[in-house]
């Protein structure tokens, strides 16, 4: 029996990912330990000061590219971006959870268990604190994606793909109101999502089965083989496209692309909507990380043979959700198809094999994640006695009883619609640019013909808002308490700043454009 | 093309052009954020901040007189920087430039005032007031940008603002559906705009425009040609040209200080402005200018048609927009010495246009809104100053000399004459035409309106003429409309100011097929002619119910048909498209399973389970696409696709 030998770990590299799993672990200990009343405040806190120490972290050490932990992981520069980018819109995600004010009890259900629609539970929906798991198992989430946007074989992506989509699955049945939705939600997602992951697990096993077939070769499925092995293939590709194409389908469906998108408006309306909030934002900068490096490195080789195919795709997701938003009537799945459409923006940046395509991919990812949990934020405060009011003849009228958030939500809609000043222009055209660079004019005339189409939908809600008068259904708007305002302010400064100033995150995600290989 | 264009650098005073858009932006930002808290000063702050804007802009008018170089720019802050390409936040201040914001501060300060006194009643004024200055603000960034992007900032910002503007009065069902339609024939036009601005980042890789043009040359012809289809489809969109005019008229349900300044003297002058600041692209391309003419001519003809069988006080004025703009479009179309006619053109109608708007809305103001003009007559007697100032803005937009019209309307049909071949008795002969007819349908419009028996609604008794703060607007404007023309043409000022940026006239007299004398004499005779017509079946009043007519008038009243046009082209396949794919998204792959399974199995109640289940069929969609793309990877790995 051959040595074992331990790899050798750059810990300081990998602090962020440590310490949010480490904050995780703490969580459930404080679910075990710490007196009921006490543990709202000190799960909150702690989740955030993991999110602020992560973020540190990845601020200290913005300069590390190594590929350590034996090849499983790579920290580099798209690495840290989206790992910092993650760890910001996580933390706006956790104010969003740990609001309390808006709605007694907050968001989530107190006892997941109790039998939704039976006495118990109506009598559970009056006011008793929500359920504190919801900290440790958003840390473990966030723990989750850190390690999907880092990893560098695809085992590693596979199983911290697990590790982010399971407790998401959980979140999504924890809604404290309308919970045979929201329940239905989690279990379409966790059946679906399943699915999808075994669909991605397929395609890894017929990658390695590809490099196993190259003789005086090793086999594997880090990326390092992977791409040596598609770099000088004299054997069948046949498993190799196959793979990618499994591979492919398993993380579109994370990134809500067609036609894997079936699930993204049931389980965008179903889960809380903080919950929703975190998703659209985080789980899509994960997704599009980990399709970046799999695109990039592992298969740059296959020399974009599939952009024809995926850039279908996006054509084919942008029309979807485009299209689609026009005749929704519920905001959470307007919302949701307005993902969707973004989702094949974001590809149209993935197609651009250039080092400009990665940059704006990455902006987009942050700008629209901002953007969106500011949408949702907005959703949660917009209510009345039976908890969110989504549906939107609703939010007729919306402007003469809260001009103010009706005045945010506006701005956020015209940042959606791409109008200029707002951050959807400056990301959309930080994405169109290099693809047009790149040849794939057809992708940018999609994009621009199908954003012409979603600026309706969204023009739509701000008419709604603004020029109708409000009706006896229109609810008020609560006041938000410190946390939501924090997210709000975060993300509609976000929106704006990176609208009109987009130069100085474009300069720090183009510094940030290279792989390590 | 050979001469190549360059910018100097603003400095000293011209630096400080951005004041221009943000004292506006200040201001709309103030009106709207402050809320009720500003109801009884904010119409004032929005006059006042037109009214800085305009006095600045005479300013920097003058310090660029005095310039060798009158072409300056100034970068306010890099915007964008993607990969090569560089866009700057900034602004070119030249004497297109000038001119435009002249008109819009000027033309739009006066605007501003007779809406306060208009709109006195109105519980949302402050709210109205903040989204006039929010036009302003984003016309004037439109016209000052040296960049695409720039003018892009701008177009989207005019749209939304006349979006809103158009739908302010929301609880008219009416003015909620014009202000969508007006915001989805403008989003066509839009696209083509956006996708013609990248077609010029991917050729070039800039969209400044001092880069842009000198790099014309570099381009190819078919290239120039898309490009400039492309700029034309945006302008068309914005100024109301075939085949996108439809939502211009319906755009008269806003209030009338908004049909004046934005639809009639402004915002839809944008696709004269485009084609006339691109004027190196499209003079570069003959097919292209033929474009622009025919659009042009077809548009002025159907303007003046359906405006004729119209019987809206303000829709009358809108197609009439519609027809001035479509002589815009001929004199841009037409190229050369022709660009700076089309500009003097857009001036000179800016004042009288927006004249006989204020008049129309100081009309409706004292007839308790009413818009019928078979229900006008006689008003002359009870509103003088409307009479006298509505008969200066007639007058001049029929071109009787020596008004404004005259001056700038009959060298576009002198210009349209010296084309070559036949293509000059076309486009000639129609301008002609759209003369005769104009005089035609705005005299009907003038007469029924102030003259001949009285056909008012019975609770109408004695109509008063409007209040001091709606007249001296008009009266200013009236003047305009009286001298304006004269003065610009006066040695040829405003031609010589333009040729930094449009260029010399092509050199010495050009010859046309009729000599310009004869043109002259003949388009004062059909004006007459046309005037004179409209005077004798009109001078008697008209029935005041819709009376049965011919087949021309009837398509005319059917605005030509291009309503259903419209429908069959643009509304149809796009509802068809939206059903389709909530079809399959809904039940699609579900039926088509469905369908599948019944025909194999037979029995129904399989397919009964089989319809049970949403995730299920979601599974399935998921897997057919799976399918789908895992045969495209292996179609693309055999070569079958590449």
């Amino acid at each position: 029996m051959s040595e074992l030998k331990l790899p050798s770990i750059d810990y300081a590299a990998l602090a962020p990912i440590l310490i949010m799993l480490g904050a995780a672990l703490l969580g459930v200990l404080v679910e075990a330990f710490v007196p009921r009343r006490l543990r709202n405040a000190v799960q909150l806190g702690l989740a955030l000061v993991a999110v602020l120490a992560a973020v540190t972290m990845v601020i200290l050490k913005s300069e590390s590219r190594v590929i350590t932990a034996g090849g499983a992981l790579a920290v580099d520069g798209p690495t840290l971006f989206l790992q910092g980018t993650v760890l910001v819109l996580a933390a706006m995600a956790l104010l969003l959870v740990g609001e309390r004010t808006v709605e007694r009890g907050g968001a989530f259900v107190a006892h997941a268990a109790v039998t939704a629609e039976s006495p118990e539970d109506r009598r559970q929906a009056e006011g008793v604190g929500g359920a504190t798991e919801v900290y440790p198992l958003m840390t473990f989430a966030i723990g989750g994606m850190l390690i999907f946007v880092a990893a560098n074989d695809l085992l590693t992506m596979f199983i911290s793909l697990e590790v982010f989509s399971l407790p998401l699955y959980l979140l999504c049945a924890l809604a404290r109101r309308r919970r045979l939705l929201s329940q239905e939600a989690a279990m379409k997602y966790f059946l679906l999502g399943a699915y999808a992951s075994a669909f991605f697990l397929f395609g890894v096993a017929l990658i390695y089965g590809f490099t196993s077939g190259i003789p005086g070769r090793g086999a594997g499925v880090d990326f390092a083989t992977v791409h040596a092995a598609v770099g000088e293939s004299s054997s069948s590709q046949v498993l190799l496209f196959a793979g990618m194409a499994l591979l492919a389908i398993g993380l579109l469906f994370k990134a809500a692309a067609a036609p894997f998108h079936v699930w993204t408006p049931d389980v965008y309306q179903g889960a809380p909507t903080p919950v929703t909030g975190f998703m659209a934002a985080c789980t899509k900068v994960a997704a599009f990380g980990a399709l970046l490096r799999v695109f990039h490195v592992a298969f740059a080789g296959a020399s974009w043979d599939f952009t024809p195919v995926i850039g279908v795709l996006a054509v084919l997701t942008m029309l979807v959700g485009a299209v689609l938003a026009v005749t929704q009537t519920d905001i959470k799945r307007l919302l949701a198809y307005s993902s969707i459409a973004n989702a094949g923006y974001l590809l149209v940046g993935v197609l651009a094999p250039s080092k400009e395509g990665l940059s704006g991919t990455m902006f987009y990812l942050a700008a629209y994640g901002f953007s969106v949990l500011a949408a949702f934020a907005v959703v949660t405060l917009v209510r009345d006695a039976d908890g969110e009011a989504t549906h939107l003849s609703r939010w007729a009228g919306l402007g003469r009883r809260s001009p103010f958030f009706a005045a945010i939500f506006t701005f956020i809609l015209l940042a959606f619609a791409g109008i200029p000043l707002t951050s959807g222009f400056t990301s959309k055209f930080a994405v169109f640019g290099p693809a047009l660079e790149a040849n794939q004019a057809w992708l940018v005339i999609a994009g621009v013909l199908t954003s012409m189409v979603l600026a309706f939908p969204y023009l739509r809600v701000v008419v709604m808002m603004w020029l109708s008068e409000p009706g006896e259904a229109t609810p008020t708007v609560t006041v938000p308490g410190a946390l939501t305002s924090a997210a709000l302010v975060i993300g509609v400064l976000a929106t704006l700043v990176l609208g009109v100033v987009p130069g100085p995150l474009l300069d720090l995600t183009t510094g940030a454009a290279e792989f390590v290989r | 093309m050979e001469q190549t264009v360059e910018f100097a650098t603003a400095d000293g005073l011209l630096g400080s052009v951005w004041l221009l858009v943000a004292i506006p932006l200040v201001s709309a930002a103030v009106l709207l954020l402050l809320g009720k808290r500003a109801d009884r000063w904010g119409h004032w702050l929005g006059v006042a901040a037109i009214g800085a804007a305009f006095v600045l802009g005479l300013t920097y008018f003058f310090q660029l007189r005095g310039l060798e170089n009158k072409q300056v720019q100034t970068s306010l802050w890099q915007f964008i920087t993607v990969g090569d390409l560089k866009v700057d936040f900034g602004l070119l201040f030249d004497p297109l430039a000038a001119v435009f914001v002249l008109l819009i501060t000027g033309v739009g300060f006066l605007i501003h005032l007779y809406a306060v006194e208009y709109m006195a009643h109105d519980e949302g004024r402050r709210r109205f007031f903040g989204y006039f200055n929010l036009f302003v603000a984003a016309m004037l960034l439109l016209v000052l940008g040296n960049n695409y992007v720039m003018l892009y900032f701008g177009w989207e910002g005019v749209g939304l603002a006349s979006y809103l503007l158009i739908s302010f009065w929301y609880g008219r069902p009416s003015a909620a559906t014009a202000g969508k339609k007006a915001f989805l024939m403008n989003r066509v036009g839009d696209a083509g705009l956006a996708i013609g601005i990248f077609v010029l980042f991917a050729q070039l890789g800039t969209t400044q425009y001092d880069e842009v043009f000198n790099g014309v040359g570099s381009m190819t012809s078919t290239t120039v040609l898309v490009l400039g289809l492309l700029l034309l489809l945006g302008a068309a969109g914005k100024s109301g040209q075939f085949p996108l005019q439809a939502w211009l008229p319906d755009a008269m349900e806003g209030p009338t200080p908004v049909s004046a300044l934005i639809h009639a003297a402004t915002m839809v002058t944008a696709g004269v402005y485009l084609i006339a600041r691109s004027n190196p692209i499209f003079s570069a391309n003959e097919t292209l200018q033929l474009v622009v003419v025919s659009v042009g001519a077809l548009t002025l003809l159907l303007g003046c048609i359906i405006g004729a069988a119209k019987d809206d006080i303000k829709r009358v004025l809108a197609w009439s927009t519609v027809s001035q703009i479509g002589y815009m479009f001929l004199g841009v179309g037409l190229g050369g010495g022709a660009y700076a006619l089309a500009i003097i053109h857009l001036l000179a109608h800016g004042f009288f246009k927006a004249n006989m708007f204020l008049g129309a809305g100081s009309v409706m103001h004292g007839m308790k809104d009413q818009v019928d003009i078979r229900r006008f007559g006689g008003l002359s007697k009870y509103m003088k100053i409307t009479w006298l100032t509505f008969m200066m803005g007639w007058l001049a937009i029929i071109g009787i000399p020596p008004l404004s019209g005259y001056f700038s309307k009959e060298p576009i049909i002198a210009s349209a004459f010296e084309r070559e071949g036949w293509t000059a008795w076309l486009f000639g002969g129609a301008a002609l035409l759209g003369a005769g007819l104009t005089a035609f349908y705005m005299t009907r419009l003038f007469v029924l309106t102030f003259h001949g028996p009285k056909r008012w609604t019975e609770d109408i008794e004695h109509p008063h003429e409007s209040p001091k703060l709606m007249t001296i607007p008009l009266i200013l404007l009236a003047a305009g409309s009286v001298v304006a023309g004269g003065l610009m043409t006066l040695n040829d000022g405003v031609v010589s100011w333009l040729t930094p940026v449009l260029g010399e006239e092509a050199g010495g007299e050009a010859h046309g097929v009729l000599s310009h004398t004869v043109i002259t004499i003949l388009s004062i005779l059909i004006t007459v002619l046309g005037a004179g017509l409209a005077w004798f079946l009109f001078r008697t009043g008209t029935a005041t119910e819709p009376q049965p007519a011919g087949v021309v008038v009837t398509a005319a009243r059917r605005n030509l048909y291009t309503d259903a046009f419209n429908e069959a082209v643009f509304e149809k396949p796009g509802i068809f498209l939206t059903r389709a794919l909530v079809f399959l998204d809904n039940r699609g792959v579900d039926g088509l399973v469905n369908g599948l399974a019944a025909a194999v199995g037979g029995g129904s109640g399989r397919l009964r389970r089989l319809q049970t289940g949403f995730v299920r069929s979601y599974a399935t969609s998921i897997l057919t696409g799976a399918l789908l793309v895992v045969a495209a990877f292996l179609a693309v790995q055999a070569g079958w696709l590449a």
